[in-house]
């Protein structure tokens, strides 16, 4: 049962209590934006040598138990896996399900993502196979970890988090298990092309150079060379071959929509006329938006403005969807640079269009490297489950404390020159502006505007963004406005429901201090 | 006693809906009983928030109503408080009860009278049964939200929905747009009026009106409510024209009124009644929409065109609209918020027209300085008809927001 350790309690500089101890390992405190400067040397993988690999480059084994059992697979080990195949995916449940024929114990999973069809890892963590996961949890597993029914603590990370825990040995993985849409059989790996294509295989970058052990699994095993290749066939030991690594139709969608609701719609042209008054779009300018439905949204609208304005990009990050691969073709971006792919247009593009590259976080939201790439993006749109006065952010947890989504990339795209929450006022009558959020994921300092469909709030550290938009009829309106409309319409202030006080989760910031804490929730839902 | 008790048996009655499809509604099951006062069972969405704010209004509500003993269970998605309050008093005048009892939310503080010759280009119908499109119909700037207790409502559901507009009107603030209530085919239409009228809607919009009787049948039922009620703002009435019949009569109804301010015309109904397709060059319209086109300017009053019901083919609504505009109509009615920024931008005089309106009124007022006779523009004479176009047009350019 529960976390067996002491669970110390301290306030970091958010003001928030943190452990002192996360599953064993010491932990340091948030310290605020920038403020921790770690010395030392980053994790370094065992030396390996060529003399024992086959020479003729031929890593194939028979399956993937052989593959586990050859890299000396035993209990306790941390076991890492990736979702870009998303909810399609088989690999990662593949790994867990030989690991536990294989009579492995206390595992830790170390996914970039989990998804809701993962949720058999539930009888994996009761039957002990697995002791807790490292990653995003929601759905099924989030409920799972929030009703304090998993034995280690869950640790949320940003994907430049991970790459970081990776990187500076915050996370040791024994064995790295990589899906890939295509490889040779010396290990060489790339997602664009085979019938389980995904776009880039970004997210397994840091966990091919840094594990100890690393397995490639594919379904479309391709004569040497594949090319190109997004990991390195240098870095891999085996190399399994499987009829499916995914279920295709969940690996991407076929098209992406964009919202047809009209609050959706009017926020997502707020943020598009936004940047447009703000001088934010303007020639060689860069932006950041998902697949969300009002982000598709906003860049449908912001590809009219451009238009109207003559206006050309220098380059939009994915999530590629076929709004951004539609503004690579009709010449207003010079580039697209992909961190994930998310349909069958995207797919397209990045396998054959070379302005549209894939990039992994590991190299574009790494906070400890020589610089990255999220602070050099003019603007970022991104969601969020809840904000406060002070412009925090939550994205992890509902209101009522259970885990609802991933960080994935977003606390990293806070670094960007101007971010924006586009956001519902409130959902399904629960205020999304309150005095505190209930979890904290992004510190109020790095977020610079929300846009809701009652208003747009700048935040005041940002009186160069006030003044640019001096004039316009954009509704401008401080957040506080906006919070007490939505009270009155709401009938008053919503109730803060009591969270447990066992810590069931952390959540990381991307320097790898310990930012907040996720509470158990009991009841069933 | 004993017809007391028989109250007191009824079955259970129902309002509102529920379902993982729902939002922003609830569904009330009352069944009224004799003794055990009053016992909520209750399921909400939004349970740890507001779940004793909405038990509080339930007892609030019911009391109000005189109920005191009865089992109540809701079934919530998120409603905001005037639904839930609408929703219980349907459930329990659905059960006979709670009878001549209005049980009101608090009200927004109401903005100022709408005028006789308010823009109104374009108006966005809002389904009167579903609460969520209520509460921001009014972000998406159009002229007008109509709350539609007609065809977009069930016949099972217009007490209900009835309600529900009513509390609408006092608790939704719909910022500069005019408050209009679509009501029902009379002699419904008229018990709708009892409810809705004293909540001071800016403009009653009369569906299928044949006959000028229907339309002064109307102004007679507002007149006697808000005499009831000591109300002194003005309900403005916009009858809609929807058959051969209607049209034949257009300039009689258009002037049945002192309050009658705008004719419309509805094109799904006329085109079935004359039993051909409607389609998106209106052709088949030609005639009707002239007839009331003309009926209303002779009247004085302003002529506004039909909705334009394919809300995907924005294009199709942008050559509509600007056919409209430019055959005499004003405005349009909307059924998605997206229509709404088309039909203001077809109905706003061109920047070319502007020009030269700008250029006829300079011309007349350097004639009027120079004590000149002939005023003239290049090679055109400017009469007064000329004149007050051009100055009419730049008051509208400037309403619309085109013009400083």
């Amino acid at each position: 049962m529960p976390v067996a350790e002491k669970t110390e309690l301290l306030t970091n500089a958010a003001g928030r209590s943190v452990l002192e101890t996360v599953n064993g390992r010491p932990q340091t405190p948030y310290l605020g934006v920038g403020k921790y400067r770690p010395t030392g040397t980053k994790a370094s993988p065992p030396i390996r040598t060529a003399a024992d690999y086959p020479e003729n480059g031929d890593k194939v084994v028979a399956d993937l138990e052989t593959a586990l059992r050859k890299c000396g697979l035993r209990d306790g080990m941390v076991l890492s896996s990736h979702h870009h195949l998303r909810d399609g995916d088989r690999v990662a449940l593949m790994m867990l399900h030989a690991a536990s024929r294989l009579g492995a114990k206390d595992l830790v999973w170390f996914p970039s993502a989990s998804f809701p069809s993962q949720k058999s890892a539930i009888e994996l963590m009761e039957s002990g196979v697995i002791d807790h996961i490292e990653g995003s949890m929601n759905g099924p597993l989030g409920d799972y970890c929030t009703q304090g029914k998993m034995r280690g603590l869950g640790v949320l990370r940003s994907h430049g988090g991970r790459g970081q825990a990776i990187q500076d040995g915050e996370v040791h993985i024994d064995i790295a298990v990589i899906a890939a849409p295509s490889a040779d059989a010396f290990g060489n790996c790339d997602g664009s092309q085979g019938k389980s294509a995904c776009g880039s295989l970004g997210f397994a970058l840091a966990d091919s150079i840094y594990a100890d052990h690393v397995i490639v699994v594919t379904d479309n095993l391709v004569p040497f060379p594949c090319v190109p290749c997004q990991i390195q066939g240098n870095n891999v030991d085996y190399v399994v071959q499987v009829d499916s690594i995914g279920d295709a139709a969940k690996i991407v969608s076929g098209t992406t929509q964009i919202t047809r609701s009209p609050d959706r719609l009017r926020i997502a042209e707020l943020v598009a006329r936004f940047l447009r008054d703000a001088g934010i779009m303007r020639n060689g300018f860069s932006f950041q938006a998902g697949a969300g439905g009002i982000a598709l949204a906003f860049v449908s609208y912001l590809k009219q403005l451009m238009k109207e304005a003559g206006v050309k990009a220098r380059f939009v990050r994915g999530g590629s969807t076929k709004f951004l691969v539609e503004l690579l073709e009709e010449g207003l971006t010079d580039y697209i640079l992909d961190g994930q792919t998310f349909d069958l247009d995207g797919v397209r593009s990045i396998a054959s269009n070379p302005r549209h590259v894939a990039t992994s976080p590991f190299t574009s939201y790494n906070y400890h490297g020589k610089g990255n790439f999220a602070s050099m993006v003019d603007a970022v749109v991104l969601g969020a489950t809840e904000v406060d006065l002070n412009f925090n952010a939550n994205v992890v947890t509902h209101s009522d404390g259970r885990l609802m989504h991933g960080i994935g990339g977003w606390q990293n795209c806070l670094a960007s020159k101007c971010t924006i929450l586009a956001v519902p006022s409130f959902r399904d009558r629960i205020p999304v502006i309150l005095d505190e959020v209930t979890t904290l994921c992004g510190p109020g300092e790095l977020i610079d505007v929300i846009v809701t469909e009652r208003g747009i709030a700048i935040n005041p550290r940002r009186q160069d963004l006030m003044d640019a938009v001096k004039g316009s009829t954009l509704p401008i309106r401080p957040l506080a406005d906006i919070k007490a409309e939505v009270e009155r319409i709401c009938g008053g202030r919503p109730c803060r429901p009591k969270h447990g006080d066992r810590p069931v989760a952390v959540v990381k910031w991307v320097d790898g201090t310990v930012l907040d804490t996720v509470w158990q929730v009991s009841g069933s839902f | 006693m004993r017809v007391l008790c028989e109250e007191l048996h009824r079955p259970p009655t129902e309002a509102g809906r529920c379902g993982p499809e729902v939002r922003s509604d609830l569904r009330v099951r009352i069944e009224p009983r004799e003794h055990g006062g009053i016992e909520i069972e209750l399921h909400s969405r939004v349970e740890p928030y507001y779940g004793e704010s909405i038990r509080r209004l339930a007892d609030t509500v019911l009391e109000e109503l005189g109920i005191h003993h009865a089992r109540v269970q809701i079934e919530d998605e998120g409603a905001l408080p005037f639904v839930i309050s609408a929703r219980l008093e349907a459930a329990v005048r659905r059960a006979g009860l709670g009878k001549g009892t209005r049980v009101l939310p608090e009200r927004v503080t109401l903005p100022e009278p709408s005028t006789r010759d308010h823009m109104r280009r374009s108006r966005l119908y809002v389904p009167g049964s579903e609460p969520k499109y209520f509460i921001n119909a009014a972000l998406y700037g159009p002229d007008a939200v109509i709350l539609d207790l007609e065809d977009s409502v069930h016949p099972s559901e217009k007490d209900a929905a009835r309600l529900l507009v009513r509390n609408a009107l006092r608790a939704i603030d719909f910022l500069a747009c005019e408050r209009m209530v679509r009501i029902n085919q009379l002699p419904l239409g008229l018990e709708d009026l009892d409810e809705i009228v004293p909540e001071c809607p800016d403009l009653i919009l009369i569906p299928k009106v044949e006959v000028p009787d229907q339309v002064v049948a109307v102004e007679k039922r507002i007149a006697e409510v808000k005499s009831d009620y000591g109300l002194t703002r003005p309900t403005w009435l916009m009858p809609i024209l929807e058959s051969a019949l209607g049209i034949e009569n257009a300039f009689a109804i258009a002037t049945a009124s002192e309050k009658t301010v705008a004719l419309t015309i509805g094109l799904e109904d006329y085109t079935a009644d004359i039993g051909v397709v409607k389609t998106s060059s209106g052709t088949e319209s030609l005639y009707a929409r002239q007839r009331v086109l003309n009926a209303a300017h002779a009247a004085g009053i302003q002529a506004i065109d039909s909705v334009f019901g394919d809300v995907g083919d924005l294009d199709a609504l942008r050559a509509w609209a600007t056919n409209s505009r430019n055959v005499g109509f004003e405005g349009m009615g909307c059924l998605h918020p997206t229509q709404i920024p088309i039909i203001h931008e077809a109905f706003a005089p061109t920047a070319s027209e502007i020009e030269r309106a700008r250029k006829i009124v300079t011309a007349y007022n350097e004639a009027q300085e120079k004590a000149l006779g002939v005023v003239s523009l290049g090679s055109k004479m400017i009469d007064p008809p000329v004149l007050n176009r051009a100055l009419k047009l730049i008051a509208r350019a400037q309403a619309m927001g085109v013009l400083q």
